[in-house]
């Protein structure tokens, strides 16, 4: 009878303890979640690899009950479509500032909204920069990754071999086109190289010349903006590349290079001086490990005129639609860890700053205040000790740029307005006796019939 | 009485010719004795993956060209709006003018070239079999690879390869890709080079075929190499010929891998093709792609290429069977 009993014990011990481990195990795996999140673009070095896989395991280390998957990401315009439409995008993904709230209006970014309004530090935004990330309904789709103003790089070394002082780089585009002349007759090498790929980046390089000058690419918002691609600043821009191409032949030979291949030229010293985004050092580091010693970086010159303005743009992090409630918040956790607390909390930042530095990634590259002033004075002064970007090189950079006036991208279509310029660019780079103002006209019809279709 | 043999029907003889022919009973059974079962069950795999790969696409294509849909908002019919604005893209006539004028260069020059390298081929004696391998190897080489060589090659700097060669005999620099008159000849020349192994190989399978006595016979008339070739080896192989011809003009009609890859349809729309332009269509826009434009444009080229199929085997029907 004894043992009868003991046995009814045990079993009913047994029984509950299996019901419980699989009661353990279910709610473990129903709370467990898995998110992919884009990480480097495809081609980065073995250091950059480590880098990013640290974070993500100091990130699962503090989320145990959520997995994160990188995934090689890069955005291009084709690319990014063709992944939108086939749902095949990882769950945390970057976007430009010109897509975000498109994107966000059509229904395909998520509403981060809640949990936007959980975030510790989520009143010390930059507004501007915010409403980047912010759809017409109010809701915040999209939180800013980082904040680029446009900036003349160029090659000190180049510089040097030409007889011109690196540490005096031009400060007016008649300096420049003389200095390209100089590196090209001295050097060898194009003194002056543009982006004037068909994939829109050519478009987006001319604006930014343009606005230097004075110029907008169109007035009004919405589908009933204006295009102005035609106005008397991008002519003069236009002219001034044909000068640089056709009389100096200062800008080189090769006009089909995009973001990537104008980088890697560059980082392999085949480059003067080319225009893009400040924060492009990182790229130039972690894909072409580009030698410090070589990089230099300005700002763009601006005309003598009120309107004159530095292009600025940015990226932010968005999560992909139609996921999970657990899904969207394991999203937000990684969007906040990886992106924005670095720069808002004193602790991660060092922690972050110490770990790139570990693995030989960049730490300090010029980029604008996604927070208000204050906090981004703090954030720069918590790493100020393990900057090592070659931030004397960076100085006629953050001398200049705050005192320029920052003009956001043409707002109503950006993609087809630079995508209209492209052709123009082309052909002043590929044909001496190309008629500028009849491709103007053209690229304007263009572009406004895409802005009247919402395209 | 007449019996007849349910196995299958009777053959006809000298005297039952006036006999009815009666058809044996169908059943169940008899259609799954007779491997009717099995040849459903082997068919099912292929019925299967045509219809789920070629079949169902196709059919969705003719749908979508009905349609405004990006994949992410609900879609909505628009009637032959999508193909009227396709008709009214101003890019439309330079795409059709930029691929009628690369299958042309195509024809002149990559057609006759193979040919003429498969009939010098099988007039070697030795070695063959080298200069069949390296005919063909290029085939072998991944398109990106080859692109990216060639992109190389093409540097428009008087440093490029290209244009060193030609410098050592006085020519050039010439802008290759950076070029509105120079971007489409240099791709048929990557075309050429990239494609000639396959249709080598062909013709040298094909000139294998030739039986030998003609050319003795045409020796013994005192013909001489291209006399042959004229008389002999042309004739023999027309039908071949006839088939690589509108194989090639299929083929460049939709042409997109060089014009992606080396040039991305620049400079100034030099290079766009009608596979590039549908490619555009789709996703040329970040903010979402306008596959209806895309699949009208795709179907508009399909039926083209089966209208002009269907002419041109209706007229070289009596040349290629002659």
């Amino acid at each position: 009878m004894k043992s009868t009993r003991i046995g009814i014990v045990v079993a009913a011990a047994v029984l509950l303890g299996v019901g419980a481990s699989t009661a353990a195990g279910s709610t473990r795996s129903a709370k467990h979640v898995t998110i992919s999140v884009a990480s480097l673009i495809p081609g980065s070095t073995p250091a950059a690899i480590k880098q990013f896989n640290a974070q993500v395991k100091e990130f699962e280390h503090k989320n145990p009950t959520i997995t994160v998957k990188p995934v090689e990401y890069q955005w291009t315009a084709p690319t990014f479509a063709a992944k939108l439409a086939a749902g095949t995008l990882p769950t945390v993904f970057e976007v430009p500032f010109t897509d975000a709230r498109t994107l966000g209006d059509h229904g395909q970014l998520s509403n981060l909204t809640p949990y936007f309004k959980k975030l510790p530090y989520h009143k010390k935004y930059n507004k501007r920069v915010l409403a980047e990330g912010t759809d017409a309904k109010g809701q915040i789709i999209a939180l800013p990754k980082g904040a680029y103003a446009q900036a003349l790089h160029y090659n000190r070394q180049l510089f040097k071999q030409a007889g011109l002082d690196p540490n005096k780089p031009p400060t007016t585009w008649a300096q420049i086109r003389k200095d390209a002349k100089i590196i090209t007759q001295k050097t060898g090498k194009p003194g002056y190289v543009e982006m004037a790929k068909n994939d829109n980046t050519a478009g987006w390089i001319l604006t930014t010349l343009v606005y230097s000058l004075g110029g907008r690419m169109e007035k009004g918002v919405g589908t009933h903006a204006k295009a102005t691609l035609d106005n008397k600043y991008t002519v003069k821009a236009l002219n001034m590349l044909k000068a640089m191409r056709w009389s100096d032949n200062s800008m080189g030979s090769n006009f089909d290079l995009g973001w990537s291949d104008i980088n890697q030229a560059f980082a392999a010293g085949n480059v003067g001086m080319y225009i893009s985004g400040s924060d492009v050092y990182t790229n130039l580091v972690q894909a072409y490990s580009v030698n410090p010693s070589i990089y230099g970086l300005t700002t763009i010159p601006m005309a003598n005129n009120k309107t004159a303005g530095v292009l600025g743009g940015g990226t932010l992090a968005a999560v992909r639609p139609k996921v999970s409630k657990a899904t969207l918040a394991a999203a937000m956790k990684w969007i906040s860890f990886f992106y924005e607390s670095p720069l808002v909390s004193k602790k991660q930042a060092i922690r972050n700053a110490k770990t790139l530095v570990a693995n030989h990634q960049p730490v300090g590259v010029p980029a604008l205040p996604l927070f208000n002033k204050k906090q981004y004075k703090l954030a720069n002064s918590w790493i100020k000790p393990y900057i090592n970007v070659p931030i004397g090189h960076m100085k006629p950079f953050l001398d200049g740029i705050f005192k320029q006036q920052l003009v956001p991208e043409p707002e109503a279509s950006t993609q087809s307005v630079y995508n209209a310029l492209n052709a123009v660019v082309e052909a002043v780079l590929t044909n001496q006796s190309t008629n500028i103002g009849q491709m103007l006209q053209q690229a304007n019809a263009q572009a406004q019939a895409a802005i009247k279709a919402g395209a | 009485m007449t019996t007849v043999d349910e196995r299958g029907p009777a053959l006809p003889s000298k005297r039952g010719l006036s006999r009815r022919y009666v058809r044996p009973r169908r059943t169940p059974l008899s259609w799954i004795r007779g491997g009717g079962l099995t040849a459903v069950l082997f068919l099912l795999p292929l019925l299967f993956v045509f219809g789920a790969f070629s079949w169902y696409p196709i059919v969705r294509t003719a749908i979508m060209s009905l349609q405004h849909t990006n994949f992410v908002s609900a879609p909505t019919w628009v009637g032959f709006q999508n193909f009227a604005a396709v008709w009214h893209d101003p890019q439309f006539p330079i795409a059709v003018r930029n691929t009628a004028y690369f299958a042309l260069l195509a024809l002149v020059f990559g057609y006759p070239i193979p040919l003429i390298a498969a009939v010098l081929m099988s007039e070697v004696r030795k070695r063959r079999g080298i200069y069949s391998v390296l005919a063909y190897l290029p085939v072998v080489i991944p398109p990106v690879v080859g692109v990216l060589l060639w992109k190389t090659f093409y540097d428009g700097s008087s440093t490029g390869v290209f244009n060193t060669i030609l410098h050592w005999v006085g020519l050039g620099p010439y802008p290759w890709l950076n070029s509105e008159q120079w971007a489409m000849p240099s791709l048929v020349l990557y075309s050429t080079w990239a494609n000639a192994g396959a249709t080598i190989i062909i013709y040298l399978a094909a000139l294998t075929a030739v039986n030998p006595e003609l050319y003795e016979a045409a020796s013994v008339d005192g013909a001489g190499l291209f006399s042959k070739i004229w008389h002999v080896t042309l004739p023999q192989i027309r039908g071949i010929l006839l088939v690589t011809l509108i194989l090639q003009i299929i083929g460049t009609a939709q042409v997109f891998v060089e014009p992606f890859l080396f040039t991305d349809g620049g400079p100034v729309h030099a290079t766009l093709t009608v596979m590039l332009l549908i490619y555009n269509y789709a996703f040329g826009n970040s903010l979402g792609g306008d596959f209806g434009k895309a699949t009208a444009l795709s179907l508009m080229l399909a039926g083209f290429l089966a209208v002009f199929s269907l002419v041109y085997l209706r007229a070289t029907r009596s040349w290629s069977t002659r």
